[in-house]
């Protein structure tokens, strides 16, 4: 990067805050997806006028700039591709108010998710969306990507609770969308634009969100079945019957296979599928609707249930649940993760085409995840060093995304497209739905500055080179 | 001898870091500044980088491998139990080979090496002040970890004008049925607070051990690992197997957090089969609570006002999922009302030699339990770990709190004392 932009990064942001050295290039290199590529710069900034201005000077010297907060998504969101000038927003990380009286919250980008949750929660208040990352991941990447989480099948997921939002404009103009009511219809819904924008159209600088009253209390089971279909038609019979539970999380055989014998709770050889099931509210209600769910249930194959009558027993049951990630890399060393979403009826179905797919190809799948909204979380599990197997894995996932969209699905539920997805977006968008996109993309920012080759696999003009 | 791991060693676990961010809610290097250079992917990334050869030992890289406390969080919630802080020894010991001990390193190696000097100092008693530091410059002692001139507004404890062992004997018999138990005060207790050192040996007299505080005993070698002087933390570890070998003891007993993780984990991690030693080392709460004291305790008469008192979690002893016994302990004394904090886990921010290096961010880090401890409403907050007394003592005194960092041995000889 050329000395005179460096020098006018430090004009904007302070010596302190603006590094060209190698080591804080490779820092700032990845993000879950583990590929890397060096950025030109790293800049961290910490108001709204910084962002700005340094979007202004990358359009001015055609730089591009690649907004980053925790670094923890799972599709390149966040990488400098084309390098360019990494923006850290996680120093923007002020609660700025939690009004209880209109149930809003105005955040800076770089709040943690959870810090905003338990604020909110000493006053009785409540943010659900709840992605698996949120002890570290920040608000202002949860919008960009529109986070979901297990608790999105009663609640919604990011895009629920946005109300309005502070944006930065690829060409550095300073924009407020929404606002603090829950009734606003002036104009284009912009909000909704930038929600699950991947840092494309702009960067968020501010966030308005809505908070509802904190559920007074909840209720933890853990369903044992003898088969996946049992569980898949539970699964229909509790929605069914005008239950929606707050999380209905489902592990499926292979997944149990990984954590048999690591589990508090015993899991015998014939237990074949899990299902978790939180519902949560008045805590007179509970039980009678624990009691219901059950009832439904009993025709599919249970083997087993437990009620959680205690906190204790409550995190017992969710520790069956977080002890699968770590687990599963006994299976094979290399894994890719996807998360697609069917309708909920078409669980049984997609598992099914999974299963099909891992004895064709040879390769174990591994899934499990929100059966209550149809979002699968498929691991394809592999060992790279294995001759051929980088090829094997490209064709499994396509046919992975090929059945999801078959079934009236979609490729991604929650972690976006970023740079690992963009190849399959035609198999759910027609060419015109994605002219559209790329139009937007355009005319918004019409030099290709911010987080260019993303989403789309051609620019649909020249990139910003650095 | 070359006991120690290289950074090459840990190539394996370095590819094995899957850049989750996990670690990120866990570091409190990390949270203090949010700059992913102080977080254990960060730094992980730069291990990897080394071993490619695709950056050198530059400044830059230095000043991230220099912000990290060594405390162990980000591994006990790593998806992969990537070690980072063993990791980042590695390279602070690389660079201290290419590039010498810092000043303050070199300091810490004169003193820890050298018992008799360490003595000395501490019967010096103001161990601090300007003249001794004059003929020590580099350090203090005792208080490596704190050279007063880089830290003016520190608060530190009292210097200890008689050590622990100018109290304690070296070898106290106990009843014939019972164990010899060993105890490794370490530099804390021995020089600064000998008072919870005697605490610990009234208690297991009194229980009928025999102890074995031996006179030789050196440092366990955490401030040296942390400031990369490998040779060091080799001699000491050499020293205090062997010490702890002349006598036959059935345990070592540590009251210091930092020791136990010293000579209990990290000698675990030395080339040489250290099993022997390590296994025997176990700390006091754990100890004491196997022996049944809690139970004795308990069935003491309540004291009618006791005392609110918190918990804090060394982080030595975190890691080591060691935090039900030290509470219980808490809960079982009549002198104290229990009653937990918010960031009873958060780390108090010494981190070794980090504070010296880091004072800022070390009392940023530790202003991070102030809000949890006022909201608690204790008025003493107990911990098992002479470190982190004089650190959450420092940063109460800077929030202006009138609260008391003690060590639990401290409410327990209350509590017998009455």
């Amino acid at each position: 990067m050329k000395k005179e932009v460096v020098e006018r990064l430090i004009e904007i942001v302070g010596s302190d805050n603006v590094s060209t050295a190698t080591a804080d290039k490779i820092t700032h290199s990845y993000d879950a997806t583990q590929e890397q590529h060096l950025p030109d710069a790293v800049v961290y900034v910490s108001t709204t006028e910084q962002v700005s201005r340094i979007v202004k000077l990358a359009n001015e010297v055609k730089i591009p700039v690649l907004p980053r907060g925790a670094g923890s998504g799972f599709t390149g969101g966040t990488l400098p591709t084309r390098g360019g000038i990494v923006m850290v927003l996680t120093r923007m990380d002020k609660i700025l108010d939690i009004d209880s009286e209109n149930l809003t919250a105005e955040v800076e980008p770089g709040v943690v998710t959870a810090e905003l949750q338990r604020r909110a929660e000493k006053l009785g208040l409540f943010y659900p969306p709840d992605p698996a990352s949120k002890e570290f991941s920040t608000l202002g990447g949860n919008v960009a990507e529109c986070a979901g989480g297990p608790r999105c099948v009663k609640y919604g997921v990011t895009k629920d609770y946005i109300l309005g939002l502070e944006v930065v404009t690829p060409t550095g103009d300073i924009i407020r969308t929404g606002g603090k009511t829950l009734k606003n219809v002036v104009g284009y819904d912009l909000t909704k634009l930038f929600v699950g924008s991947e840092g494309t159209l702009g960067i968020i600088t501010k966030i308005t969100l809505k908070l509802i009253p904190k559920p007074a209390a909840k209720k933890t089971m853990l369903v044992q079945f003898e088969s996946i279909d049992g569980a898949a038609q539970s699964v229909s019979a509790i929605i069914g019957a005008k239950i929606i539970p707050t999380t209905l999380e489902f592990l499926d055989a292979a997944t149990i296979g990984c954590i048999r014998g690591k589990s508090d709770i015993p899991l015998p050889e014939n237990c074949q599928a899990v299902l978790i099931i939180e519902v949560d509210g008045d805590p007179e209600l509970l039980d009678a609707q624990a009691e219901r769910i059950l009832t439904i249930i009993e025709p599919f194959q249970v083997l087993d249930t437990r009620i959680a009558t205690t906190d204790e027993e409550s995190e017992k049951i969710w520790k069956v649940r977080r002890i699968v990630s770590p687990s599963l890399r006994q299976v094979n060393p290399d894994k890719f993760n996807e998360d697609i979403v069917v309708p909920r009826s078409k669980v049984p179905d997609m598992i099914r085409a999974l299963e099909a797919i891992s004895k064709k190809y040879n390769v174990p799948i591994v899934n499990f995840g929100h059966a209550g909204d149809g979002n699968i979380h498929v691991n394809v599990m592999v060992d790279l060093r294995e001759e051929g197997m980088r090829e094997k894995v490209e064709i499994v996932m396509d046919e992975i995304f090929r059945a999801a969209v078959e079934l009236k699905g979609s490729i991604s539920g929650e972690h976006g497209i970023g740079t690992s997805k963009a190849k399959y977006m035609s198999m759910e968008l027609n060419r015109e739905t994605i002219d559209y996109m790329q139009r937007i993309k355009a005319a918004l920012d019409p030099q290709n500055i911010l987080n260019p080759g993303k989403i789309f696999i051609e620019d649909a003009l020249q990139p910003a080179q650095s | 001898m070359n006991m120690n791991k290289s950074l090459q060693d840990f190539e394996k676990v370095i590819r094995e870091c899957v850049k989750c961010g996990v670690c990120q809610a866990h570091c409190p290097a990390y949270l203090v500044g949010r700059k992913e250079g102080a977080v254990a992917r960060g730094k992980i990334s730069l291990a990897a980088a080394l071993l490619d050869g695709e950056i050198q030992l530059d400044e830059q890289l230095q000043k991230d491998i220099s912000m990290c406390l060594m405390c162990g969080s980000c591994m006990n919630k790593c998806p992969n139990k990537v070690p980072t802080h063993e990791i980042v020894g590695a390279i602070r010991r690389e660079i201290t080979q290419k590039q010498g001990l810092s000043l303050i390193g070199k300091g810490v190696s004169t003193l820890l090496g050298s018992q008799p000097l360490m003595k000395t100092l501490s019967k010096g008693g103001a161990l601090l002040s300007p003249l001794v530091l004059k003929k020590v410059p580099e350090s203090s002692g005792l208080r490596l970890r704190f050279p007063t001139p880089l830290m003016k507004d520190r608060t530190l404890p009292q210097i200890a004008l008689k050590n622990l062992f100018d109290r304690v004997p070296e070898y106290i018999e106990g009843r014939p049925s019972k164990p010899v138990v060993g105890f490794f005060a370490g530099c804390s207790i021995s020089y600064a607070y000998p008072e919870i050192g005697e605490q610990m040996v009234r208690i297991l007299k009194s229980m009928g051990f025999s102890i074995y505080l031996p006179r030789k005993q050196n440092c366990c070698g955490i401030p040296a690992l942390s400031s990369g002087d490998g040779a060091l933390v080799e001699q000491l570890a050499e020293n205090n197997v062997k010490i702890f070998s002349e006598r036959e003891v059935d345990f070592i007993i540590t009251a210091c957090a930092s020791c136990n993780g010293g000579i209990g984990e990290y000698y675990q991690t030395m080339q040489k089969d250290y099993s022997e030693f390590t296994g025997k080392v176990v700390d006091f709460s754990v100890f004491l609570e196997k022996q049944g004291l809690f139970e004795q305790l308990a069935e003491m008469e309540r004291w009618k006002q006791p005392t609110r008192v918190t918990y804090h979690d060394p982080c030595h002893l975190k890691t080591q999922g060691i935090t039900a016994a030290p509470r219980a302990f808490l809960k079982a004394l009549p002198n104290v009302d229990f009653v937990e904090m918010d960031a009873a886990d958060s780390c108090c921010g010494l981190g070794g030699t980090f504070s010296v290096y880091h004072y800022d961010e070390s009392k940023a880090i530790g202003a991070r339990k102030v809000a949890g401890l006022i909201e608690s409403g204790a008025t003493q907050i107990a911990t098992a770990c002479p470190g982190c007394i004089m650190q959450l003592q420092d940063i109460i005194n800077h929030a202006g709190l009138k609260i008391k960092a003690v060590h639990i041995l401290e409410l327990l000889t209350e509590a017998l004392e009455q």
